[in-house]
């Protein structure tokens, strides 16, 4: 019963995900949320890795490796868009970040 | 295996799954970006150990050395040097946080039914795409091109970081 089975990777790896969707949906501050992104891509390299382990195949590994890259990557390019925004407008809440609302 | 003994992969998994769960509510419950920042580094080392129990030990080093270390470094760079204060109304409620939350259980419990087919799946301990020797091989024969591709990636974030956050000077 308290056996972990693949299934009990992919349940912790859904919750991780869905508490990442509540954190992009809830909270204001913009790195905040790309903090969330990140627990959500790590929650789905989780769910390959178990999924990697279960059929023996080596796609999923190689591909949580450049989810990894790709990740940093987002961070980076994030962060300088985060330092951009903070610059112009002092403050980086997303509520009052709208210049793109039609 | 007894079923009453219990081996250290479910002592890992259990110890690990909760405090990544718990890294992860403190990451959307904290009101101050650096506790978040914290919460989240505890949420990567926990699933670093899920990775460890799955027998996935690159991945294990690569999430501790790549996430936990450069990521978040970079994160909590960020958030001290632009000083930010905490967010307010993070326990209020209304209707979007609502809206957010019925979402995000919705989502726990379609995948939850939809994965149930997978509860009888025994944790495969002779995996062999954990170790350097076997992820290396795979990475300089079947996935060559990939990996070439993310350093044109990693190049592209590099200089698009440069020009985006570069302090720009419009008199000259």
């Amino acid at each position: 019963m308290l056996t972990p089975t693949i299934y009990s990777y992919l349940a912790v790896s859904v919750i991780m995900f869905a508490l990442g969707i509540i954190g992009v949906l809830t909270r204001r501050n913009g790195i905040v949320v790309f903090m969330c992104i990140e627990l959500m891509l790590n929650a789905v390299n989780l769910s390959l890795v178990a999924f990697s382990n279960m059929h023996d195949n080596a796609t999923g590994s190689m591909l949580v490796f450049f989810v990894m890259c790709v990740a940093a990557a987002e961070a980076v390019v994030g962060l300088s868009i985060v330092i951009a925004l903070f610059r112009n407008k002092l403050e980086i809440d997303i509520n009052n970040v709208n210049i793109f609302k039609w | 295996m007894e079923a009453t003994s219990l081996s250290v992969q479910t002592v890992l998994f259990w110890l690990f799954a909760v405090l990544g769960i718990a890294g992860g509510v403190g990451l959307i419950f904290n009101r101050s970006p650096i506790y978040a920042a914290l919460s989240l580094i505890l949420n990567f080392f926990s699933i670093a150990g899920l990775y460890l129990s799955l027998n996935a030990e690159f991945i294990a080093a690569i999430q501790i050395l790549v996430y936990a270390g450069a990521i978040m470094v970079l994160f909590l760079f960020v958030i001290m040097l632009l000083n930010l204060q905490d967010e307010h109304g993070v326990y209020s409620f209304d209707m979007r946080r609502g809206i957010a939350f019925i979402l995000g259980l919705a989502f726990i419990g379609e995948m939850i039914y939809v994965f149930r087919s997978f509860a009888d799946k025994e944790v495969n301990n002779d995996f062999t795409f954990g170790k350097v020797e076997s992820i290396g091989e795979k990475m300089m024969t079947d996935f060559l091109f990939p990996f070439e591709m993310i350093s044109v990636i990693l190049i592209a974030a590099l200089i698009g970081a440069i020009v985006v956050a570069r302090k720009h000077n419009y008199s000259d």
